[in-house]
C-alpha cells in the first residue's frame, strides 16, 4: 500500500518527541503589521471555534465568527459532561505525555496518526493551565489543588472536571475569551448565521456564503483562510446525543467543493445513555462516562429474572449478588467497567440481543451505584468519626458524596425517566454520540483545499476508529488554542500580498447563485411530508445497518434504501413558509438533504473496510470471543473520499507506526 | 403516537418583530407523558405543516438543559411549573390530561421578539463582552496547580458559573432586570484569585452595559432565583453590589 499523492500529511521529520517542538519553532511567522490585514473566517463557536477565534484575534488577525445558534455560548461543546484529559501526572500515578499518547492510539484501535496524537498529548497540559487562568472552576481538593478522576480506556487518573458540566465550563471560558475580543472589535460575530457554501478562487478557499437565519438573506464573506469548527455528524442517525441543530452541512459543502472526507464510517456509540422510550423521541441523553467510575454495569444471570424485571414483577434491588452478571468485569477483568466505549457498547448489545435486557423494550442494562454509594458512606463515616454507623446513616452519607460528584446527572436522569436513580439502578443503553471521521487534514489541520482548515470533531485526525472519553474536549481546545495559531502561519505567511478580494468577484456571485437555487429547489418541491419524516427514516436505516454492528449485505441494502429515500425526499418534502424569513423547517431541510448524501458515503466506507476496528464492527470480522478483528496488512490506512459529483473516489493515506508496536487491543 | 393525554395549547404567534401578535389555540391529542414539552411542540408543528400552516418558531438546541437556548414562558412561569428544570427537560407527566397550557415568549424590552416564541438575547453577550472575562491571552498561563484555590471558593465560583444564560431571570422579574445573570459572572470571577486584577473595572463596566441594554433595576423580589433552572443564588447579587460599590468608591 502506498499513500495517495493527493494526501501529503506534511508530518515533520525527526523523532516523534521532537517533531512538534521543532516544527513550532521553524514554521514561518507573519509579522504583526501584516496580521492586521489578514482576515480569517471561523465557522462554529464550540471549543475549537471559540478557542481558535479568540487566540487568532489576540495575535492580531482580523476574525469573523459564524454560528447558527443565537449566541456562540450555545454550541454543543456546552453539553460535554465528564471531563478533559491532560497528562499532568498530578496524581503521581505514572502518567506521562507518552502514556496519554499511547492510550489514545491504542484506544483508537491503531487507526490514528502518531504525530498528531503525540502533539495532542504534548499540549494537553497547557490547556488546563490556560483554562484555569481564564477562571474555569474545575473541581478541587480541600488543599486547593485540582482534582482528577478516571475515564475509560486508561489506568491512570488524568481527567479534570467540573461536576458533570465540564464542557459547559470550558466552553464558557473560551466564550469569554471570544467575547473579550468581540468587545475590543477584533472579532466580528455573526450569530444566527448558517454557512451554506465555501468559495474557492484559483484553487484556494477565499470565503463563504452564509444565510442570515433571521432575515433569510444570503451573504458573501471573504477570508484569506476559512476554519471549519463545525463539529460532528452524529445526527445522521436522527437519534443521537447531539443537539437538535448539530449538522454536517458546512463540512459537506466543503466536501463537495474539494475537501476529502475521511473514515466517515467511524462513529462512536456511547454505552451509557438513557434508553429510547417511544416514537416521539427527538434526541437521546447521555449519562456521563464518569459514572462508570462508580457505577457497576450488570444484567441478570438468568433470562427468567430478566423477563420478570421487564414485566415489573421483580425489583432489581432484590436480585441477589450471585444472580447478577457484571459482564464487563467478567469479560475484561483488567479494565472492568472502564473499558473503552466501543467495547462497552458492543458488550451491552450482546447481552440484550441474547435476551437479558431489563426494560420494556429489552434494550437496556443496569448501571448500579448502590455498592459504591455504601463504600463512600463508610469512608465519610470514618472521616466524621462515626463508628458502627447504621446502614441508613452510611447510605445517607454516601448519597451526599454522589450528589456532589454527579448530582446534575442524577437529577437529569430522574427528570427524563421519572425514576429516582438514588434508590434504583439506572437503566442505560448505547446511543450515537461522536464521529471520529471527518474532513481529511494534514499536520497543519488544512484540508485538501488550500486555505480551508478543519478543527475539532469536524476533522478526522486524532481519535482513529474510537475516541477515548474526555478526549474530545482536549482535542477541540488543543486545535483551537495551541495548534492552529502556529500552523496557520505556514499558509498565511505566503498570503501577505493577497489583498482582500471584493465579494462581487465572479466566484462569490456564482456560489451565492448556486446556494439560492438549492434553497428555491427545496422550497418548490411542495410535497406532502415534513422534513422529520425523512430524517427519522434515514436514522433508522443508519442505526440498523451502519450502527453498532454492520455486515456487507446490510450495507449494500442500506445504500439502495438511502438512494431511494433521497429521491423521495426531493419529490415529496414539504417546507412551509418563505425563504426570506426565519424558517426553521427550511434550515432542517437543507441539513437533512446533506445527511441523505453523507449516509450513503458512510455505508460505502463501512463496506469498503473489510475488517473490524474500534467503533466500526463488521460482523464478518471478529475473533472467536467476539472482539473486533483488525486487518493491519490491508486496512492500516485512512480512507479518504473525493467527491466526484454522483460518486466517490477512494484515496488512501498509509498509517505508519514507528513508535508504537501495533497489537491486538486487549483490555482483559 | 403513544399517549393518552389531550392537551390544549394557547400559543403566542407573531410573524415578526413589528407585528402585533396574538394567541392561537391548538388541540394536541394522544400526548404521551414520557414526551418532553418540546417534543409536544414537534408534534404540533408536524401537524401544522401537514395542514399547510406555518409551524411555531421556538428556540431549542441541546434538549438536555445545558445550552440555554430554550425559552418558553409556560402558564406564567419561565420554563414552566417545575423548579430547577428547563423547558426542554420538562416532561408531560408534569401536566394532567385535559390541561390548557398558555405559552408565551420571554417578555422584556431588552429581549425583542423575533418570531413567535423566539426572542433576541444578544444583550447578554454584550454584557459579557463588557467585562465577563479574565484578560489572559492564550499561552500566558502558569501551571494550573501553582494557584491553589480554597475548595469552598472554587465550589461557589462553580455554582455561579453554572448559569446557562437562558434569560429566565429576566422573564421572571417584574422589572425585567438581568442582575442575576450579570451578578453570576461577576461573582464567579470575584471568588477566584485570577479575577482579582480586573474586579473593579469588571463590575463597573458590566453593570453599565446591563443598564444600557434596557434591563430594569433589582428590587430584591427574588423571582429570578425562584425561577432560575440552574439554582443561581440571589446572594450573587449581593456580592455584585459589594463589588460595584467597592469599585465605585475607588473610581
Amino acid at each position: 500500500m502506498s499513500t495517495s499523492p493527493k494526501l501529503d500529511a506534511k508530518i515533520p521529520e525527526g523523532v516523534l518527541e521532537n517533531k512538534w517542538t521543532k516544527y513550532r519553532s521553524t514554521v514561518p511567522l507573519v509579522n504583526p503589521a501584516n496580521k492586521r490585514s489578514l482576515e480569517i473566517i471561523v465557522v462554529g463557536s464550540g471549543l475549537a471555534g471559540s478557542a481558535a477565534a479568540a487566540s487568532l484575534a489576540e495575535m492580531g488577525y482580523k476574525v469573523k465568527v459564524f454560528c447558527f445558534q443565537d449566541s456562540p455560548r450555545r454550541a454543543h461543546s456546552i453539553a460535554a459532561q465528564g471531563g478533559i484529559n491532560a497528562a499532568k501526572n498530578y496524581q503521581n500515578d505514572g502518567d506521562s505525555v507518552y502514556r496519554l499518547f499511547y492510550d489514545t492510539i491504542k484506544g483508537g484501535d491503531y487507526r490514528a496518526r502518531e504525530a498528531n496524537v503525540h502533539r495532542l498529548a504534548e499540549v494537553s497540559g497547557n490547556i488546563i493551565d490556560q483554562c484555569v487562568a481564564q477562571g474555569v472552576p474545575f473541581a478541587r481538593e480541600y488543599g486547593g489543588l485540582l482534582s482528577n478522576r478516571s475515564f475509560g480506556g486508561t489506568q491512570v487518573q488524568r481527567t479534570f472536571y467540573a461536576a458533570g458540566q465540564t464542557g459547559q465550563q470550558l466552553l464558557l471560558g473560551a466564550y469569554s475569551a471570544l467575547e473579550r475580543q468581540i468587545g475590543m472589535g477584533a472579532v466580528q460575530m455573526y450569530s444566527r448565521h448558517e454557512m451554506l457554501d465555501i468559495v474557492n478562487i484559483d484553487g484556494k478557499c477565499r470565503g463563504i456564503i452564509a444565510r442570515d437565519l433571521v432575515t433569510g438573506k444570503l451573504e458573501r464573506h471573504f477570508g484569506h483562510a476559512v476554519l471549519l469548527c463545525t463539529g460532528g455528524y452524529g445526527n445522521v442517525f436522527y437519534l443521537s446525543t447531539n443537539a437538535m441543530g448539530s449538522n454536517v452541512t458546512a463540512a459537506w459543502k466543503a466536501h463537495k467543493k474539494g475537501a476529502f472526507f475521511s473514515n466517515p464510517c467511524y462513529t462512536q456509540i456511547h454505552p451509557t445513555c438513557i434508553p429510547v422510550s417511544g416514537t416521539h423521541q427527538s434526541k437521546l441523553t447521555l449519562m456521563s462516562e464518569s459514572l462508570r467510575n462508580d457505577g457497576r454495569i450488570w444484567v441478570p444471570k438468568r433470562k427468567e429474572d430478566a423477563q420478570a424485571i421487564r414485566e415489573g414483577k421483580l425489583n432489581p434491588n432484590d436480585l441477589k449478588e450471585e444472580d447478577r452478571d457484571y459482564y464487563l468485569e467478567r469479560r475484561y477483568p483488567a479494565f472492568g467497567n472502564l473499558v473503552p466505549r466501543d467495547v462497552a457498547s458492543r458488550a451491552a448489545k450482546e447481552r440484550c440481543d441474547a435476551g437479558f435486557g431489563v426494560n420494556k423494550t429489552g434494550e437496556a442494562v443496569f448501571l448500579d451505584f448502590a455498592a459504591n454509594m455504601m463504600r463512600y458512606g463508610r469512608i465519610e463515616a470514618n472521616k466524621k468519626g462515626i463508628y458502627n454507623p447504621t446502614e441508613d446513616v452510611v447510605k445517607q452519607l454516601g448519597k451526599e458524596v454522589v450528589v456532589e460528584k454527579y448530582g446534575n446527572l442524577f437529577d437529569m436522569y430522574k427528570q427524563i425517566t421519572g425514576v429516582d436513580p438514588y434508590e434504583n439502578p439506572m437503566m442505560i443503553y448505547p446511543a450515537v454520540h461522536y464521529t471520529m471521521g471527518g474532513l481529511w487534514v494534514d499536520y497543519n489541520l488544512m484540508t485538501t483545499v488550500p486555505g480551508l482548515y478543519a478543527l475539532g470533531e469536524a476533522n478526522f485526525s486524532d481519535h482513529g476508529a474510537n475516541r477515548l472519553g474526555a478526549s474530545a474536549l482536549m482535542q477541540g481546545l488543543a486545535d483551537g488554542y495551541f495548534v492552529i495559531p502556529y500552523t496557520i502561519g505556514a499558509y498565511l505567511s505566503n498570503e501577505i500580498r493577497t489583498k482582500a478580494i471584493p465579494t462581487d468577484h465572479e466566484a462569490f456571485v456564482t456560489a451565492e447563485k448556486e446556494t439560492a437555487e438549492q434553497i428555491n429547489k427545496l422550497m418548490n418541491v411542495k410535497g406532502t411530508k415534513p422534513v422529520d419524516y425523512f430524517h427519522r427514516k434515514l436514522g433508522l436505516i443508519m442505526w440498523n445497518e451502519c450502527g453498532m454492528a454492520r455486515n456487507a449485505e446490510g450495507l449494500k441494502k442500506a445504500i439502495q434504501d438511502i438512494q431511494a429515500l433521497r429521491d423521495e425526499f426531493w419529490k415529496d418534502v414539504r417546507i412551509p413558509g418563505e425563504a426570506n424569513n426565519m424558517n426553521p423547517e427550511l434550515e432542517k431541510a437543507g441539513r437533512v438533504a446533506d445527511f441523505l448524501e453523507l449516509g450513503e458515503l458512510m455505508c460505502i466506507d463501512a463496506l469498503n473496510r473489510n475488517e473490524s476496528c474500534g467503533g466500526h464492527f463488521r460482523e464478518e470480522y471478529q475473533t472467536e470471543e467476539g472482539e473486533a478483528l483488525r486487518d493491519d496488512e490491508n486496512y492500516a490506512y485512512v480512507a479518504s473520499w473525493e467527491n466526484k459529483g454522483n460518486s466517490w473516489e477512494l484515496h488512501k493515506e498509509e498509517l505508519k507506526y514507528e513508535n508504537i508496536k501495533i497489537a491486538q487491543r486487549s483490555y482483559k | 403516537m403513544s399517549g393518552n393525554m389531550n392537551i390544549t395549547l394557547k400559543v403566542w404567534r407573531q410573524n415578526k418583530a413589528s407585528d402585533k401578535g396574538r394567541f392561537e389555540t391548538y388541540a394536541i391529542p394522544n400526548v404521551s407523558e414520557d414526551m418532553s414539552f418540546l417534543e409536544m411542540f414537534d408534534i404540533l408543528n408536524e401537524q401544522l405543516i401537514i395542514e399547510g400552516k406555518d409551524p411555531v418558531a421556538f428556540d431549542h438546541d441541546c434538549r438536555e438543559g445545558i445550552c440555554g437556548m430554550c425559552s418558553m414562558f409556560i402558564n406564567g412561569r419561565p420554563h414552566g411549573p417545575l423548579k430547577g428544570v428547563t423547558t426542554c427537560q420538562l416532561h408531560m407527566r408534569s401536566f394532567k390530561n385535559g390541561d390548557t397550557i398558555v405559552v408565551e415568549p420571554w417578555r422584556a424590552k431588552a429581549f425583542p421578539v423575533i418570531k413567535d416564541l423566539v426572542v433576541d438575547r444578544s444583550a447578554f453577550d454584550r454584557i459579557i463582552a463588557a467585562g465577563g472575562y479574565i484578560s489572559v491571552n492564550t499561552g500566558n498561563a502558569q501551571d494550573a496547580n501553582s494557584l491553589p484555590v480554597a475548595k469552598e471558593n472554587a465550589d461557589h465560583a462553580f455554582f455561579a458559573a453554572a448559569c446557562i444564560g437562558c434569560g429566565a431571570c429576566v422573564a421572571a422579574c417584574k422589572n425585567a432586570s438581568a442582575m442575576l445573570f450579570t451578578s453570576a459572572k461577576i461573582s464567579q470571577l470575584a471568588l477566584l484569585p485570577q479575577g482579582a486584577p480586573e474586579r473593579n473595572t469588571r463590575a463597573l463596566n458590566m453593570v453599565a452595559q446591563h443598564d444600557a441594554e434596557g434591563f430594569g433595576s433589582c428590587t430584591n423580589t427574588g423571582a429570578c432565583e425562584a425561577e432560575c433552572p440552574k439554582g443561581i443564588s440571589l446572594s450573587n447579587i449581593a456580592r455584585m453590589n459589594r463589588e460595584y460599590l467597592g469599585a465605585a468608591l475607588m473610581s
